[in-house]
């Protein structure tokens, strides 16, 4: 039996989870379109590769990732570009991003593809298909996954799965593990090889004993070695990275720090599984599994479509009419989206349908009476209180102090909260304040080595002209010495290097005009209209051909080594 | 917006300070059993006080009333004064040391969450300061069988009417155990023979000792609820029967036993409801052992070398004021950052 360890805190709200695990995952209807959002992962937005019009088949790419911190996105079935445009997303700032819509055709037609043997194919090639099947971490951080299986340098001794699930009414990675523990273990493996761990630990909540015992099944049955399913205490949020690893192996990760530099890298299981599909049957990441949950006749979890407009989505669980707005993630740590026509992402991990009656609005907020439950429950070991005192009085300097970045903003403080103060409002509204002002800061330093730079200028033009004018003055008077003076007076020490060092002056003057004058290309200066034109085109085309290679080159070259 | 978390634990503030109303039942129940009902009386005038002041308060400063009269935070710092003062006190003593605790050392102050001093021990050091004589008149218990009033003429007294023909003050009151303890010893009887006096029974006070116990029942409740947090009551009472143990076992004639004054006084109504006053101790778990170990010695050498009879109050407020520099100082490590990163 292995060891445990505890974090400090955590509380135990309501798990709400039974409601959606009565039923298998059911295939979500294909819907009227999809709206695909090309900023789906952290890192750079996905750039268009369709145009308005085209057809695109299931599994094509539709977005190619911009930059090494970015992932592609692909169409999820088969149909028709209808708009590339500014839509709303589900994402918490509430701002329109750059979708392609999707109007399918209901043939589901998969564009060519296939799988490697993952244990004979390069980790760098691996790790281009992970990135070229745009997976990327679906415990709702969604970080590139290509870039998180390498290890970076550092010796990496654990990897661990992450399913403890600890959010309430969440439910999709339990009912993941239950249906697929297969894929998922296999996807483990294959994360373990790319990053060389030693052994892999599969932290799940213990209020999910049939996820356990699939898990456990899967791993005998696949006689994996070294893969370790471990059931650790229900305690939010134990799902929390930082939090699961520190239950496994003890060791804290201090904010700011990876944990690859302490040996330990994390994926969620529902990651492992898409890199399995990714790998081994060449499927891009297209659907996830979605619960929908809360103020619904019928909860359940479903398999869906990236860019499945939540409206259809929820309607398939009987959303009821008192629906006042819906709620991706838990209750805990989720957003309240901005509208019901927002498409699915990689990150809707859950979709709790949220009635007034069902979530009561907080009575008006009382003063702190600095209990210091908050401080009892915070995973993080802060000081919640001073921190609330601190962003309460705009004290950001006092803020940072007291660690509000090591803040994970998991909602504990919050919840024990006597006096209902929305403490992570107030933090949420600190760090804010706090970047804004370093924006200002960053601006104001630009502005101001401008401004530097301009005194400078002005200063050194000043000082050539002056210099300049000093030098006209000596050769004035020198010259009008030489006329006075009549008689050459050949042996006066002091009157000849002077002469001869101007005369090297002007000589060095002389040539270095000379040398620019060569160097301006003479060629493109006396060139009719035509053929200026003739010359935009061909570098036109140039830029092309540049562009169209360094696309092939970070994503479509195929794997060197397929065959091997 | 709303934003998340978007459920919180169905506690509130109102919540806690009724359970820890609740938890004050035992100690008064056997305070009435003992010395009979007339601290009920005093309870009640000052929660009805308390209430009062509350509201002029808060109407005074433009605050919603609703909200903080049900708080039951005004009706807690009464019980507190109420259960600090002589039972047998006139109802104007109880009705200026109420309402000074709530307008001036709670409200003026920013109201609740914002008072840095103990609201109902600022009231029980205005009452000794000013009061001095009324406030070392406490009714001595049925067990001694002394003279005693009827619930009537005890009314009939705090409520002005004076005390019946040929009564007086001191004929149907004493000075606590503790106050008659140093009294005795500063006259140089040894303290066995002050112990053999009748108002001392086991531990202490004959009946108060009692009333201690059933603080400290109501006080382990408040512990085991997680209501309070170990830390003050127990560092506060080891640190008070150390100091007493330490001067005991150098004098044993002079200084009385730790349990002595573990279970005279306030000390267990101190330890378990007056230092764990939230808004007036510290925050960190470091921080309150420092504070409630301060507390403690304040007590003992106020009560054993200051002229006061007992030392509760003001080692409280000494400590009070230390809160800020204690929370400052005490700030513990955040996660990941110990050091050693285990």
């Amino acid at each position: 039996m292995r060891t445990l360890f505890q974090f400090h805190g955590g509380v135990h709200p309501p798990t709400h989870k039974t409601e959606s695990t009565r039923t298998p995952i059911a295939q979500a209807a294909l819907p009227s379109k999809l709206v695909v959002a090309l900023h789906q992962h952290v890192g750079n937005r996905a750039k268009p590769v369709v145009q308005v019009g085209e057809r695109v088949l299931k599994g094509q790419k539709i977005g190619r990732p911009e930059g090494k911190l970015s992932s592609a996105v692909h169409a999820p079935t088969s149909g028709t570009v209808s708009a590339i445009d500014m839509q709303l997303v589900a994402h918490q700032s509430g701002l329109p991003d750059l979708c392609i819509t999707l109007i399918p055709d209901g043939k589901d037609e998969w564009i060519a593809h296939s799988g490697v043997d993952t244990t004979q194919t390069p980790h760098s090639d691996l790790r281009h298909l992970l990135r070229k099947a745009g997976v990327v971490g679906l415990g709702g951080a969604v970080f590139p996954s290509d870039l998180k299986a390498d290890a970076h340098h550092h010796k990496i001794t654990t990897l661990i799965l992450n399913g403890a699930e600890c959010e309430p009414y969440i439910t999709c990675d339990d009912m993941l593990m239950r249906e697929r523990a297969a894929d998922i273990v296999s996807g483990a493996q294959v994360l373990r090889a790319l990053l060389q761990a030693e052994e892999v630990l599969i932290g799940i909540e213990d209020n999910k004993p049939e996820a356990v015992a699939a898990m456990q099944r899967a791993v005998q049955d696949g006689k994996h070695q070294g893969i370790e399913v471990i059931a650790v205490p229900t305690l939010y949020p134990s799902g929390g990275a930082k939090q699961l690893i520190r239950i496994l192996t003890g060791i804290e990760v201090a904010a700011g720090v990876r944990s690859t530099e302490m040996g330990v890298q994390c994926f969620n299981v529902a990651t492992a599984y898409s890199v399995w599909r990714a790998l081994a049957h060449g499927e891009p990441l297209l659907s996830r599994i979605v619960t929908v949950t809360g103020n619904v006749d019928h909860a359940q979890n479903f398999e869906v479509l990236l860019g499945t407009p939540l409206n259809e989505l929820v309607a398939q669980a009987g959303s009821r009419a008192d629906t006042s707005k819906h709620i991706m993630g838990g209750p805990m740590m989720g957003v309240d989206l901005p509208s019901g026509t927002v498409g699915i992402t990689k990150a809707t991990n859950c979709i709790i349908e949220a009635s007034p009656a069902l979530f009561p609005p907080p009575p008006p907020a009382l003063p702190c009476i600095r209990c210091t439950r908050c401080a009892e429950a915070c995973p993080a070991e802060l000081q919640p209180q001073e921190l609330y005192w601190f962003a309460k009085a705009r004290d950001f300097g006092k803020t940072q102090e007291y660690s509000l970045f090591d803040c994970i903003e998991c909602g504990a403080c919050a919840y024990v909260c006597p006096s209902q103060i929305p403490l992570v409002q107030y933090y949420r509204f600190a760090k804010s304040e706090i970047w804004q002002r370093e924006r200002e800061a960053q601006a104001a330093e630009v502005a101001r080595a401008r401004h530097e730079y301009r005194q400078l200028r002005i200063e050194r033009d000043k000082q050539e002209k002056a210099e300049k004018l000093a030098q006209k003055e000596r050769e004035a008077a020198a010259k009008a010495a030489a006329q006075a003076a009549a008689v050459p007076t050949p042996l006066d020490p002091l009157a000849a290097p002077d002469d001869t060092q101007q005369l090297r002056i002007n000589e060095a003057i002389a040539r270095a005009k000379a040398q620019a004058a060569a160097a301006q290309p003479k060629n493109t200066d006396t060139l009719t209209p035509q053929q200026q034109a003739e010359v935009a085109e061909i570098e036109a085309r140039r830029a092309k051909i540049r562009e169209m290679a360094a696309d092939s080159g970070a994503d479509d070259e195929p794997p060197k080594s397929n065959q091997g | 917006m709303w934003s998340s978390p978007f459920i919180t634990q169905p506690t509130s503030v109102s919540q806690i300070m009724l359970r820890v109303l609740l938890a004050l039942i035992p100690g008064i129940a056997l305070y009435v059993w003992y010395f009979g009902p007339a601290i009920l009386v005093s309870i009640t005038l000052a929660s009805i006080t308390a209430l009062a002041t509350e509201a002029a308060m808060l109407k005074l400063r433009q605050r919603p009333l609703k909200p903080f009269l049900s708080d039951n935070s005004a009706l807690l710092t009464a019980w507190l004064l109420a259960l600090s003062i002589p039972p047998l006190a006139p109802w104007w003593m109880v009705v200026v040391g109420t309402a000074f605790a709530i307008a001036v050392s709670k409200h003026l102050y920013g109201g609740l969450g914002n008072n840095p001093f103990n609201p109902a021990m600022i009231g029980y050091a205005v009452l000794i300061i000013s009061f001095p004589v009324h406030m070392t008149h406490w009714l001595t218990p049925h067990a001694l069988g002394g003279i005693e009033l009827s619930f009537a003429e005890q009314m009939n007294y705090m409520f002005g009417g004076g005390l019946p023909q040929g009564l007086t003050l001191d004929a149907i009151t004493m000075a606590t155990a503790l106050d008659t303890m140093k009294t005795q010893l500063h006259l140089g009887l040894s303290i066995s023979d002050i112990r053999d006096m009748p108002i001392y029974g086991r531990l202490a006070g004959k009946g108060s000792e009692m009333v201690a116990i059933g603080f400290a029942i109501g006080g382990l409740y408040l512990l085991f609820t997680r209501i309070i947090s170990w830390h003050l009551p127990v560092a506060y009472l080891a640190a008070l029967f150390a100091t007493a143990g330490v001067f005991h076992l150098l004098d044993p004639a002079h200084y009385v036993t730790p349990l002595f004054h573990w279970f005279s006084g306030a000390a267990m109504l101190g330890a378990f409801f007056i230092l764990t006053d939230p808004v007036t101790s510290p925050t960190t778990a470091k921080g309150k052992l420092i504070f409630a170990v301060g507390a403690g010695v304040l007590t003992y050498l106020i009560r054993v070398f200051g002229g006061f009879p007992d030392g509760m109050a003001f080692a409280t407020l000494l400590m009070n004021i230390c809160v800020p520099l204690i929370d400052a100082w005490t700030q513990p490590k955040v996660f990941g950052k110990k050091g050693d990163g285990k």
